[in-house]
């Protein structure tokens, strides 16, 4: 037993060293996110955090739900493959954000580890309230521009024009119904009388 | 149409359910999505695309990206028909000296082009959501990761804005919030394909030349069309596992 005699101070630190790995636990236990290493060394939740963002794009099936007329025009024309979005953009209204409540004390420790990040800003699309949310018709002379501006640059089989010297500077919906551009004879006749003998 | 009754209230039904699926804010209301199903990448055909820049702001708008950073942007290259230096001498790699420009990522579109010589193409970059990615590897505190379906993506309550990541990505993809100051970047607009829509970039896409791939989905076209494509992944010395796959990629792309 003689080992031991002296040995009361080696049991009073490990003690001590038991006491602090209790502490660590305990703290560990509140700081580290309840999902981390759920799928792997990153908290599980931010998954589903990320994918609750609020989509802006309604996506062209939602419009295509309302909008037969425009739909089948487009469809049975050559911008078939555009989307309504692509030239009528995300149509969506920004609500004020609502108050949060005051964080508790409690909160405030998990900010320290967990950065709380701003809510995201409540949205109105128009696919959601169509009356109160209105779409603004796009200004063809800078939309159809966007794409259809001659270029060396653009792929060679796309149709381009160099706007100045094709409109007259006439508003391309003066010929081109913008769902389905080809012109017809009689849009064509029309146009011709309007503009004077545009090319 | 003649809509008989029987099938109208079979319809009805039906559509208010994808109508739900549409208008699901939270990851509870996409009951039918399930990460393991799905391993997403995206298809890039250079040969469709004429630098409109309706991608980088599309995904602007639809993720609120701060002006002057980009989670997508727009590259133009020429390449001259003689291999030759800006500085004008003749050097013996035709592929070392393309023009590029990207100006504002290209979201307002590209200078016109009137040189007729040499050749063009625009490419358009993002995150290329690798397999293996240098950037979730770097991570001090684990804030970035890949998910179980193949998406990189940015624990933006967990990270310290140390911007390790910024400077692992081979690709440029990321930068730190001026606001925020902590990492971002694309993901893959996460919120939207868990909910069945297809990214802002795509569904903004006048000609088609971005197309969201499953690959975990054996009816995915992206299938087909790597089987009968040339297609490349950018800088795959760098053994990444980049899941962004262009179409006839001129080898001076960078």
């Amino acid at each position: 037993m003689s080992v031991f005699k002296d040995a009361g101070h080696l049991f009073r630190f490990a003690g001590l060293f038991l006491l602090a790995f209790l502490v660590f636990l305990v703290v560990r236990h509140y700081v580290v996110p309840k999902s981390f290493g759920e799928y792997g060394h990153y908290r599980g939740a931010a998954i589903g955090e990320i994918a609750a963002h609020p989509a802006k794009f309604a996506g062209h099936e939602t419009c295509e739900g309302c909008h037969t007329d425009e739909t089948a025009k487009k469809m049975a024309g050559k911008h078939a493959h555009v989307n309504c979005e692509a030239c009528h953009g995300a149509i969506f209204q920004r609500l004020p954000v609502p108050e949060q409540p005051k964080p508790s004390l409690y909160e405030r420790l998990v900010a320290l580890v967990v950065k709380p990040a701003p809510p995201d800003p409540p949205l109105l699309l128009h696919a959601e309230d169509p009356a109160s949310v209105k779409p603004e018709l796009p200004d063809t002379a800078v939309l159809c521009a966007r794409c259809h501006t001659a270029s060396a640059a653009k792929p060679k089989g796309f149709p381009q024009v160099v706007p100045a010297e094709h409109s007259n500077g006439l508003p391309c919906q003066t010929c081109h119904d913008p769902h389905s551009p080809a012109l017809n004879a009689t849009s064509l006749d029309a146009t011709k009388q309007a503009a004077g003998g545009a090319k | 149409m003649n809509i008989s009754r029987r099938q109208m209230l079979i319809l009805l039904p039906a559509a208010a359910v994808a109508w739900k699926s549409v208008l699901a804010g939270t990851p509870e209301e996409s009951p039918n999505y399930k990460m393991t199903d799905h391993w997403w990448g995206m298809l890039i055909d250079i040969d469709k695309c004429i630098g409109c820049g309706n991608c980088v702001r599309a995904c602007a708008t639809e993720n609120d990206v701060p002006d002057g950073h980009f989670r997508t942007w727009v590259e133009r290259y020429h390449r001259s028909d003689w291999p030759m230096t800006k500085s004008g001498e003749v050097t013996a790699n035709p592929l070392i000296v393309p023009e590029v420009i990207s100006p504002d990522g290209g979201k307002e579109g590209f200078p016109v082009a009137t040189d007729e010589s040499g050749k063009y193409f625009f490419v358009p970059k993002m995150c290329n959501h690798c397999a293996d990615s240098p950037c979730t590897q770097v991570c001090p505190v684990g804030a970035t990761f890949i998910s179980p379906d193949g998406v990189v993506l940015v624990d933006q309550k967990y990270c310290l804005g140390c911007a390790y990541c910024v400077q692992a990505c081979p690709y440029g993809c990321r930068y730190i919030h001026p606001t925020k100051e902590v990492a971002d970047k694309c993901t893959l607009c996460y919120h939207r394909i868990t909910k069945g829509l297809t990214t802002a970039c795509c569904e903004a896409c006048p000609t088609g030349a971005r197309q969201l791939a499953d690959l975990k989905d054996p009816n995915d076209p992206i299938h087909e069309f790597l089987k009968t494509h040339s297609v490349q992944v950018l800088k795959p010395q760098m053994a990444t596992g980049a899941k962004l796959f262009y179409n006839d990629l001129d080898g001076s792309v960078r």
